[in-house]
Parts: structure tokens; C-alpha cells; sequence
């Protein structure tokens, strides 16, 4: 028989294109303690000053501030490609005398979005749906401690089942060479005992060559990364070409040199291969957990099972009988969206069998 | 002598000062030996020497103490295999040390304060520390008062306190603030920039301009404070000290590096190696100089002069005047035994 070309396989690029026009969204949260290089880090990674007009309030006007959630967002293009970036800031956090508790608005901003994306995912409109969910919560750990301090392991515990978490050690020009991997190591051993899931790098594929393989391999010992931003292009010795670093008496850092630090590591591994997967893992794995407890709480008001993240299906939850409570309005709208969400799959189930039976080829109902 | 009988006046309650004559000596007397003289004593008897740490684990405390004295006086040296768990509340551990300089012997005590500043609600938390310090000055009045007084009572108050601030480059945090508002009139507060390896000089001069500021806003006064200054020479030294090296920005090592030849102290890193003891590098030498090399006596006697005599003056007022009565079940806790 012979090998017809059908032209499916053109399908990748149809979708490279249709998501070329489209524009790719992305929402990177930042969070740690004051004076961890955080915003030098953000404008280092993409190479634009969002941060250049904030002013660091002093201590005295610290000691009263409660913890705000800033948003700004920048639009950045790069060969054809638009990325609206959001960038979530926590300025206050981890500054105060007493920081009991102040991870909870964070947690409650987070949850949020998931909200307004579980809403807007069973409203009437569709078609424009804007997710702000945050997609990747980088959490700076300070270079001067043992390790985790009580706050951080606070924070990552009240986070690391709603949004993917990368930790990295920040201003880690710091350190020498041996006490990075001491420090790495002492916070990998802390992640494990407290239980702690940080966002894990996917395997490559089977097929990628030996040596892309141990690259990858190589990169993921280095997690935490230990980070140096710079916003600063430096010439070093009068003699080099210009880098981007930071000149002490002693000797200038580089930041893009993977013997002085991880950044290139971060770079790569954040928004040159992972971003995709980032924003997926958000969507059908924290997004849906979180979705599957809300409307499990819905249900069974006395039974909410926090400790399945498996994704359940559309189907299975609405078969979970929803008992008629006088609910707000939006909790209606949901299941009926829900209920309509199912007529249209019966059918489309449907449809299927009825086009096999009649053996239409190359006919495909996905549902992109 | 006179023939006329003065009036008889009454004796005064003060007497009066003597008259002061300048005379030239006519020849050599050697009243200038006594320096020798108390040199001598001195360097028999030894003193002590308090010294306080205080700041966020990891901010290289215990190193900096043992650079400073060149020896391992603080309870372990700095290595990333410390097991030791955060304590859950602050604690005071005090360790004591004798090192001999040039036939001077010193009796240092590290006063160490691990738990400040690590838990999630700091509030507070430095009320175990002026707790500690007053309990010194009780015990040294304690012993003033007796009638049967020691030839030389032990000194165990706080000379010198260290305070360490995190290099974050913005500014002073919100504790570092209470803590020295609360600690500045009980004891003498040296603040330094802890791990100061991760700022540029730019970085450096404008945090430090900042912190002074944020000193000065908040009413702080750290050591060496203005009202103490002595005389012209005192306030013109001092002054340059506090406005322009204070606080200090330094880099502690325990660890030794080959250099131009010579084995120096300091930090390896791939950019290059962190001389604690340059002046290019880190304000490491002059906070040595300063503490040891210079202030040491001083820092000693305003404890002794001021802080001291406002504990005692103000211990006496509560007890209506009278000397405080040693009751053991009111005065006797030792945070630390």
C-alpha cells in the first residue's frame, strides 16, 4: 500500500503559528526577603529595567508595613515571538519584626487567580479568557544563613502545592566555591525532610543524545541555583571584552560565567526550555488540584480530601451529586456550565463512533 | 603671721580646691615612671576584656571574633558541618579565654547570642540580652557594696557589643532598629557590616551613609557617642570615625591564602581572593584597631563611668538612696550558669 502524504504532520507548526499571533502569556512570581537581589536578578533574566523607578522605603517606615502584592507587567518580543511577561512582587515580606503569618496573603493572592480562572473557565465567554495565574514562583534563600530559615521552610510549605516553586540562592558572590555546595546541599537535605516539593525539571527524552543527557543531569545538581544578577555591563581589566558583572577591588563577577554562578543555568533552564512546561504544570496539575478541592468542598461539605492531586476528570466530577443548596450565584453557573460541558462531550462521543463505523478517514475531532 | 584675729568663719561643706601652681622642675624628678609603673601592674595583673556578638545566624560572628583576636575564642569555627539547630529562644552563652600578648595578659569573654533575630516573630527577643547585661552590673554592685570587698572584683560586665547587620545594600531592618534603640543606653553598641564581601564600593559607601542616617534619625547613639568625648583631641578622632568609617564593613577568615608571596587571611573565590586584612578590600583592620588597638581602654572605662553608674544610680533610686539590699531570692538568676 502506498504512503499517501495526508498532511497532518503539518499540524506543529500550524500551532507554532496560530500561537506566534497569539502571544504567549506568562506570569513569574518573585519572592524572599528584602536584599536578596531580587529585581537585579529580574532585569538581569530579561534584560529590561522593570524595576527602575522603585524607591526601598527605610526601616522605620518598615516597622508598621504590612505585606503588599505588586503586579507589573512588560511586554517583550524576540525574533517574532511577543511575551507578555507579569511580574508579582512581595515587597515586605520577611521584613518585620514579627513575620507570623505574613505568607497568608500571598497564599490567598495565588488562590485568587485560580478563582478567577475556575469563574472565567465556566463562564458564558470563553473566548478571551486572561490567565493570571502565576505560572512559577522563584523564592530567593539568602546567602548568609545555614540554610532554610524558619520563615522560608514556612513560606515553601504553604506554597509548594499551589504554584511551582524554583529556589534559588541569591547574591551568591558571596560564597566560595565550597561553601555553595555546602549550602546547596544542606537546603536539598532540608527540602527533603520538610517535605517540601520545589518544581521538578522534566526528564529529556529518551532519544536526546548521551551528551545532552548529562548536560541535563549536570544542570539539575546545581538546584538551588545560586544566582548573581547584574544590571551593570562591566569591562573587566581594561583588556576583555565588556561582560555583565560586578566590579569589586578584589576581582569582577561575572554573571554569565557558569564558574561564578548558575545564572546561565537559571536562564536556560527558566525560559529558554521550561516556560512551556512551567505554565502546563500550572494549568493540569496545581490549577486542577485546586479546582477538584473547590468543588469536592462544594459536594461533600464535611469530607474535603486535600491529599489526592491527582487530575480528575471533567466527567468523574460532575458525577459527584451536587446537593441542592440555596449556593451563590456563581457556584450555579458553574454547574450548569458543567452540565452542558457533558452534553457536549456525550456527543461529540458520539459523533466519533458514528464516524468510525463509516470509516471517514483523516477526519479528526481534537479539541485544541 | 598675722596680729589680727580673722573672723571665725564656718568650715565649708566642700573643700575648697587646692591652689594649682605651675612650677618648672628644676631638674629631672621622674614622675613620668608612673606610666612604667602602671604598665608593670598591669601586665601582672592582666584585665578582662567582655565582648558581645550579636545578629542573624550565619552572619559570620564566630569567625570575625576569632580573626580579631587571631585565635579559636569563639565556640566553634565557622565550617558548614554545624549540626546545631536554631535555638527556639535566645540564648546567652558566655565563654572566657586567657591569651597573652607581650607578657599582657588579656581575659577575653565571648558573649554569644544564638537565636536573635531566626525565628518567624522576633518580637522582643532581645530582652534575654539586656537581661544578661543588667544581671553583670548587679553582680559587680553586688560586690561594691559588701562590706568586705574583693581586692579586685571580677569584671564580667559587657565591654563592647557587636551588632551585625545583614548586608542587604537597602538599609537597616526593622529589629537592628529596636535593638539598638533598646540596647544603645545600656551597653556600647559597635554596629559593622556583616559579610560586607557582597557589596562594591559604590554599594558600600551609600548603605553605609544610609545606615548612618537612619542611626541619627532614630536617636541612636553608638559607640564612641558624642556626649562621652573628653576633650578637643577626643571629639576630632572620634568624629571622623563616626562619620566616615562607622559602621565598619568587614570580611572575617579563618582561613589562609598565598598572596604575592606572603600567607594572608582570606577568601578564595573564582574572581579572586578577599584579603581580610586590606584596606582595599574591607574595613576589617580598622575595626580591629579601633576595638583592640585604640578604644580597647576606653571602651572599658565608659562602661565602667557611665553605663555602669546609670544602673547603679538608678538601682539606688528605686531602693529610696539607701545601697540595695542582697535579698538571694530577688537578685539571683543567671541566665547561663
Amino acid at each position: 500500500m502506498d504512503k499517501e502524504y495526508v498532511g497532518f504532520s503539518a499540524l506543529p507548526s500550524q500551532l507554532h503559528r496560530k500561537s506566534v499571533k497569539k502571544g504567549f502569556d506568562f506570569t513569574l512570581m518573585v519572592a524572599g526577603e528584602s536584599g536578596l537581589g531580587k529585581s537585579t536578578l529580574i532585569n538581569s533574566l530579561f534584560l529590561t529595567n522593570l524595576y527602575e523607578d522603585r524607591q526601598v522605603p527605610e526601616a522605620s517606615a518598615r516597622l508598621t508595613r504590612t505585606l503588599t502584592i505588586e503586579r507589573r507587567s512588560v511586554e517583550i518580543e524576540e525574533g517574532g515571538i511577543k511575551v507578555k511577561l507579569t511580574l508579582v512582587d512581595t515587597p515586605g515580606f520577611g521584613d518585620a519584626v514579627d513575620c507570623s503569618d505574613c505568607w497568608l496573603p500571598v497564599v490567598r493572592f495565588i488562590e485568587e487567580q485560580f478563582e478567577q480562572y475556575l469563574r472565567d473557565e465556566s463562564g458564558l465567554n470563553r473566548k478571551n479568557i486572561q490567565d493570571s495565574r502565576v505560572h512559577c514562583c522563584l523564592y530567593f534563600i539568602s546567602p548568609f544563613g545555614r540554610g532554610l530559615r524558619p520563615l522560608d521552610v514556612a513560606f515553601l510549605r504553604a506554597m509548594h502545592e499551589k504554584v511551582n516553586i524554583i529556589p534559588v540562592i541569591g547574591k551568591a558572590d558571596a560564597l566560595m566555591p565550597k561553601e555553595t555546595q555546602a549550602l546547596k546541599q544542606k537546603i536539598r537535605d532540608q527540602l527533603k525532610e520538610e517535605e517540601i516539593n520545589i518544581y521538578q525539571f522534566p526528564e529529556c527524552d529518551s532519544d536526546e543524545d548521551e551528551e545532552f543527557k548529562r548536560q541535563d543531569a549536570e544542570m539539575k545538581e546545581r538546584i538551588p541555583f545560586a544566582v548573581v544578577g547584574s544590571s551593570e555591563v562591566v569591562r573587566d581589566g581594561g583588556t576583555s571584552r565588556p561582560v555583565r558583572g560586578r566590579c569589586y577591588s578584589w576581582g569582577t563577577v561575572e554573571v554569565e560565567n557558569p564558574h561564578h554562578c548558575d545564572f546561565l543555568n537559571l536562564r536556560r533552564m527558566l525560559v529558554q526550555t521550561h516556560l512551556q512546561d512551567l505554565k502546563e504544570v500550572t494549568h493540569d496539575l496545581l490549577y486542577e488540584g485546586y479546582r477538584a478541592r473547590c468543588l469536592q468542598s462544594l459536594a461533600r461539605p464535611g469530607a474535603r480530601d486535600r491529599t489526592s492531586r491527582s487530575k480528575l476528570s471533567r466527567q468523574s466530577a460532575t458525577e459527584i451529586p451536587l446537593p441542592m443548596l440555596p449556593l451563590a450565584e456563581t457556584e450555579k453557573l458553574i454547574r450548569e456550565k458543567d452540565e452542558e460541558l457533558r452534553r457536549m462531550q456525550e456527543m461529540l462521543e458520539k459523533m466519533q463512533a458514528q464516524m468510525q463505523q463509516s470509516q471517514a478517514p483523516g477526519e479528526q475531532s481534537d479539541s485544541l | 603671721m598675722s596680729e589680727l584675729v580673722p573672723e571665725p568663719r564656718p568650715k565649708p561643706a566642700v573643700p575648697m580646691k587646692p591652689v594649682s601652681i605651675n612650677s618648672n622642675l628644676l631638674g629631672y624628678v621622674g614622675i613620668d615612671t608612673i606610666i612604667e609603673q602602671m604598665r608593670k601592674k598591669t601586665m601582672k595583673t592582666g584585665f578582662d576584656f567582655n565582648i558581645m556578638v550579636v545578629g542573624q545566624s550565619g552572619l559570620g560572628k564566630s569567625t570575625l571574633v576569632n580573626t580579631l583576636f587571631k585565635s579559636q575564642v569563639s565556640r566553634k569555627a565557622a565550617s558548614w558541618n554545624r549540626e546545631e539547630k536554631i535555638p527556639k529562644t535566645v540564648e546567652i552563652k558566655a565563654i572566657g579565654h586567657v591569651i597573652e600578648e607581650g607578657g599582657v595578659k588579656m581575659k577575653l569573654t565571648v558573649i554569644d547570642t544564638p537565636g536573635f533575630g531566626d525565628q518567624i516573630n522576633n518580637e522582643n527577643c532581645w530582652e534575654p540580652i539586656e537581661k544578661y547585661i543588667n544581671e553583670q552590673y548587679e553582680k559587680f554592685l553586688k560586690e561594691e557594696v559588701n562590706i568586705a570587698r574583693k581586692k579586685r572584683i571580677p569584671d564580667t560586665r559587657v565591654h563592647c557589643c557587636l551588632y551585625f547587620i545583614s548586608p542587604t545594600g537597602h538599609s537597616l531592618r526593622p529589629l537592628d532598629l529596636e535593638f539598638m534603640k533598646h540596647l544603645s543606653k545600656v551597653v556600647n553598641i559597635i554596629p559593622v557590616i556583616a559579610k560586607a564581601d557582597t557589596m562594591t564600593l559604590e554599594e558600600k559607601s551609600e548603605f553605609k551613609q544610609r545606615v548612618r542616617k537612619e542611626l541619627e534619625v532614630n536617636g541612636i547613639e553608638f559607640y564612641p557617642q558624642k556626649e562621652f568625648d573628653e576633650d578637643l583631641e577626643d571629639k576630632t578622632e572620634n568624629d571622623k570615625i563616626r562619620q566616615e568609617s562607622m559602621p565598619f564593613a568587614v570580611v572575617g577568615s579563618d582561613k589562609e591564602y598565598q598572596v604575592n608571596g606572603k600567607r594572608v587571611l582570606g577568601r578564595k573565590t573564582p574572581w579572586g581572593i578577599i584579603e581580610v586584612e586590606n584596606l582595599n578590600h574591607c574595613e576589617f583592620a580598622l575595626l580591629r584597631d579601633f576595638v583592640i588597638r585604640t578604644h580597647l581602654q576606653d571602651l572599658k572605662e565608659v562602661t565602667h563611668n557611665i553605663h555602669y553608674e546609670t544602673y547603679r544610680a538608678k538601682r539606688l533610686n528605686d531602693n529610696g538612696g539607701l545601697p540595695p539590699v542582697s535579698v538571694d531570692t530577688e537578685e539571683s538568676h543567671d541566665s547561663n550558669p
